[in-house]
């Protein structure tokens, strides 16, 4: 790691290299279903939201994953959908 | 009627069977009655670590196929007369059992003992699914390594698509050192991955090196740091409340105990 102290003070502890590469991976792993489900999921989801709203296609994030359930501490899966809105549809405005 | 537990991990390597023998002894020491189930079938090695292989007349595949009883099978540790070892067949196929016959087996022995320690083969294929059938309970270990704690949650997904629910971790081989200088994850950067309840940290540490040399489990003597860990575990399995090591703390007194008389 020591070139990397040569191109100035961006060093990252390896660890958190590690637990950023892993992260990205078990998405996948945990997904357990395949591309072509997730994208029947998002083509839905696309579709219904777009009918109150526009948004931003292109920048839609979906993803299956892990976490604690916050009532008992069982680890749960869930769907973490990033929908960023461009704008509320007209005639759905108050 | 005992409990049946399964030690696995999905990656080789990791300390399984060093972990095995260990909680073994460490729940034999506790007064209970063991026994420790080697199901790597073709890779028989809980023998050697135990430093039994010299005792070994029949194996778990003679026991299922009926070629002996259970007891004969059964080989009795060298210091503790309440733990016994069931030992794989060496010249067999991973397929040689059955899920059903291992369940069976699981159910007997679980009769006759207080706990039934299962060492696991690594992988997820039949070796793994004959290992965890009989299991009430799953303990998983893993390294603070990327690939060690990817196999882990892959594992956790399979016990738990099985019917295991709320497997225990155990983070094996820690470098203290390497973790104070971010180069190693810690254990909370793994517990926040993988999300199940911790058990016990194990440090890396050459006693166990030397100890297997020997075939006498690190726990025996119990000075090391290790061999606290392993006891400390086998008494939460028990059902005993006792607190996480300090890695950090003793680490460094022993470290400078060693500089001390050794000059390293």
């Amino acid at each position: 790691m020591d070139f990397l102290k040569l191109f100035g003070k961006s060093e990252k502890k390896s660890k958190n290299v590690a637990k950023d590469r892993l992260k990205l991976v078990l998405i996948n792993d945990r997904s357990n279903v395949s591309p072509r489900f997730l994208e029947m999921v998002k083509g839905d989801i696309i579709k219904a939201i777009s009918e109150y709203m526009v948004i931003d296609e292109e920048a839609l994030d979906i993803k299956l994953t892990k976490t604690r359930s916050s009532s008992d501490d069982t680890s749960i899966s869930v769907l973490v959908a990033n929908i960023p809105i461009k704008k509320i549809k007209e005639n759905y405005r108050d | 009627m005992g409990e049946v537990i399964v030690i696995t991990s999905g990656k080789g390597g990791v300390g399984k069977t060093t972990t095995t023998s260990n909680i073994g002894i460490g729940l034999a020491m506790l007064g209970k009655s063991v026994a420790i189930v080697d199901a790597d079938i073709g890779l028989r090695n809980l023998d050697v670590v135990m430093g039994l292989e010299n005792r070994i007349v029949y194996d778990i595949v003679d026991v299922v196929d009926g070629n002996c009883r259970i007891k004969q099978a059964l080989i009795k540790d060298k210091k503790f007369d309440n733990l016994f070892l069931l030992p794989a067949a060496q010249t067999k196929d991973k397929d040689a059992i059955e899920p059903e016959q291992m369940k069976a087996l699981s159910k007997e022995l679980s009769e006759m003992f207080d706990y039934v320690i299962i060492d696991c083969p690594a992988g997820i294929e039949q070796g793994f699914k004959n290992a965890i059938i009989g299991a009430d309970r799953a303990i998983v270990v893993t390294t603070p390594e990327i690939s060690a704690v990817r196999d882990a949650d892959r594992i956790i997904g399979l016990l738990e698509a099985n019917g295991l629910n709320n497997p225990k971790l155990i983070i094996n081989r820690i470098k203290q050192d390497m973790v104070n200088r971010g180069d190693m994850m810690n254990i909370d950067d793994i517990l926040d991955i993988l999300a199940i309840d911790l058990i016990g940290i194990v440090p890396d540490d050459e006693a166990i090196v030397i100890s297997t040399n020997k075939g006498e489990p690190v726990i025996i003597e119990g000075k090391s740091m290790s061999g606290q860990a392993y006891s400390n575990i086998s008494k939460r399995i028990a059902g005993e409340d006792i607190p996480l090591l300090n890695l950090d703390v003793e680490e460094s007194l022993i470290t400078r105990i060693r500089k001390m008389f050794f000059g390293k």
